[in-house]
């Protein structure tokens, strides 16, 4: 049922009183303020320039714009390498300056969450190695995955709640020769994507007014940690997180709703890998055919890795038992790029995506054809020994 | 027979241990403030559509402490479990998946049958996680893992080397790991592993998979002057 518009005129016009002054729950930030002051650890603040976006309950959170170390996601850069090669690619298109670090290992959460083969004091460790490598490289980090972005977020709850599980990882720290070191603000790419998302729609090159699109929210975006996701009351009233959404209609695409957008993707950590009946029928039962039956989407975007892997691969499977699917996925930062002109195969890498994506290229007024004869000259170059590698001038030649 | 009547056999006693190892978990009390039998979580939860599964009675056998229900619990449900954290709706702010994540470690961390068994085609992720320190790699696209992916992965798989040379970002040429690790981060990440008692949690659920981690580790170790046992 929509929200009804009085309601809605109301958060909108209260969306200065509610916060940050008056928030319902306690700020972790605080703390750990309070904790740097005792000599505990070091923050690492947000470098400036930094853009102020508004989370779940009113408070402001600072995200910066460049100078970030990038947490890869180790789904994405292994399975999915267009978004990761997407998300790069934007900062390069604003001319930021990043760091695509070598000294980052995975969260290791996936693992966690799916076979429970380690505990607090290692998951904690592993969080605390990365962020202090990201605070010696002088870049601020910006994680590429939302588990990591949601597990990180509990470890930072837990490290604060705990002086023991804090000394614990202290002396790992130590042992390892890196400084014990808390980001003043956790970030997640798809955040930093919403804060610059007018920048990206003034640089647009494509019109996609007749673009559909619906939007799955990813689960350890929003609901993991609730109170630090953003959310805005010109976004559903409020009611639903405002990142990828509000990008969608920034870019000038029609934003579509659906009634199971709440549901998890079916990815289940543990599923996707070894019991895949439970995931290929939630993602294409619960997800797919509710979006193609309610909204009919040109393509589906989401903002996580393992929901972009699940929507799309799961969709081959269905297809052989006449069940309604065949919408493309992607992440938002491979649908703004290609909005701004990115190469669809050098840059956002489509050809590893598996539902067929090229009805959606043509009616986006992309020509799939020639630019994967673009690629596939770029692919005759390095077989031949010509090139070891595409490089970034080969992309946006 | 009933579930509970399947585990008649296992003393009283263990039961009591095991849960009282969950409760002990310093994140257990923040898992759980009371139920209100609401079915909230149930509604939120996609595992609950498609197995005999449901958070509202993990909270609630973990909040009466009763005993039977969670010695079933511990073995036949919590894997099951999405890990997806829908069930964070709970307006008592309880977290069932939360639980369930204390649940399974301490199921992996007695070596139950169940959990053995869980993990069984699993092990070669725990591997590429542990030794590694990237969890997926482009090699692990094989058509014989993902059949039900359909042809695309044999695409994928064929032209793996080629199509990785072909992204532009330089950390991303790689096949084995998802992209490149420098040694020293491996060095420390091997070192959490043994720091934490990760290694011992290993040796306890596949004793095989701890020997060739053991064997991966150990020159990079002993290169950092750590002796590994
Ligand atoms: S975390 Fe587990 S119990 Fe909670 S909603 Fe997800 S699948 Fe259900
Ligand atoms: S949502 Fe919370 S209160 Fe309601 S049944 Fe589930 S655990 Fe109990």
């Amino acid at each position: 049922m929509p929200i009804p518009l009085n309601v809605l005129e109301a958060r909108q016009l209260a969306r200065h009183v509610q916060g940050p002054q008056t928030p319902p729950t306690e700020d972790i930030r605080e703390k750990v303020f309070e904790l740097e002051a005792k000599g505990e650890w070091i923050v690492q603040r947000v470098p400036e320039p930094w853009l102020p976006v508004t989370t779940k309950y009113g408070r402001i959170k600072k995200i910066p714009v460049g100078h970030t170390w990038h947490h890869k996601s180790c789904g994405q850069c292994g399975h999915i390498p267009g978004y990761s090669t997407s998300i790069f690619w934007l900062h390069r298109a604003l001319g930021l300056d990043y760091d695509d670090p070598r000294d980052q290992t995975s969260c290791t959460a996936w693992n966690y969450y799916a076979s429970a083969t380690s505990n607090v004091g290692a998951q904690a460790a592993v969080a605390m190695r990365n962020f202090g490598a990201a605070y010696e490289s002088g870049y601020f980090p910006q994680i590429h995955c939302g588990t990591s972005y949601g597990h990180y977020k509990e470890v930072r709850e837990q490290l604060v709640a705990h002086a023991d599980l804090r000394d614990e990882v202290r002396r790992i720290c130590d042992r390892l020769g890196r400084p014990f070191v808390m980001p003043e603000e956790i970030v997640h790419y798809s955040e930093w994507v919403y804060a610059m998302r007018d920048e990206f729609a003034r640089r647009r090159v494509l019109d996609l007014s007749n673009i559909d699109v619906t939007v799955h929210p990813a689960c350890h975006y929003h609901k993991l940690v609730v109170e630090d996701a953003i959310y805005d009351p010109d976004v559903y009233g409020g009611q639903r997180t405002a990142v990828v959404s509000a990008v969608v209609t920034a870019l000038g695409a029609n934003l579509k709703d659906y009634s199971t957008w709440y549901d998890c993707c079916g990815f289940g950590f543990r599923h996707i890998l070894v019991q895949r009946d439970f995931t290929r029928s939630f993602a294409t039962l619960r997800k797919i055919e509710v979006m193609r039956e309610e909204a009919d989407p040109d393509v589906v975007l989401t903002h996580d890795t393992g929901c972009v892997t699940t929507l799309d691969q799961s969709q081959f499977a269905a297809r052989a038992h006449d069940r309604k699917v065949g919408v493309p996925v992607m992440s938002e930062s491979q649908f703004a790029a290609l909005a701004m002109g990115a190469h669809p195969y050098r840059v956002c890498q489509l050809h590893w995506h598996n539902t067929d994506y090229r009805p959606l290229l043509e009616k986006m007024g992309i020509d799939w054809r020639e630019r994967w004869r673009e690629f596939e000259d770029d692919l005759e170059r390095l077989k031949s020994g010509e090139k070891q590698f595409l490089t970034w001038e080969d992309a946006d030649a | 027979m009933t579930l509970q009547a399947r585990y008649a056999d296992v003393p009283v006693e263990t039961k009591q241990r095991l849960f009282d190892e969950v409760k002990a978990d310093l994140r257990f009390r923040d898992t759980l403030y009371g139920c209100y039998e609401c079915g909230i979580c149930v509604a939120a939860c996609p595992s609950a559509r498609f197995y005999d599964f449901s958070p509202r009675k993990i909270a609630q056998a973990a909040a009466r402490e009763d005993l039977g229900i969670f010695y079933e619990q511990l073995n036949d449900d919590i894997w099951n479990c999405s890990q997806c954290f829908s069930c964070l709706r709970c307006p008592r702010g309880n977290n069932p998946g939360g639980l369930i994540t204390i649940m399974r470690e301490v199921a992996i961390n007695n070596g139950l049958a169940s959990a053995r068994q869980a993990l069984e085609g699993y092990g070669r992720v725990v591997y590429k996680i542990m030794s590694t320190g990237t969890q997926v790699s482009p090699d692990m696209l094989q058509p014989n893992a993902f059949p039900d992916w359909g042809p695309h992965v044999a695409e994928i798989s064929e032209n793996l080397l080629l199509w990785r040379r072909a992204l532009p970002p330089e950390t991303l040429h790689t096949t084995s790991t998802a992209w490149e690790v420098t040694d020293r981060t491996l060095t420390e990440l091997y070192l959490i592993w043994h720091m934490t008692g990760v290694m011992d949690m290993i040796k306890e659920v596949d004793a095989g998979l701890h020997m060739i981690l053991v064997d991966v580790m150990e020159e990079l170790l002993e290169d950092a002057g750590y002796a590994a046992d």
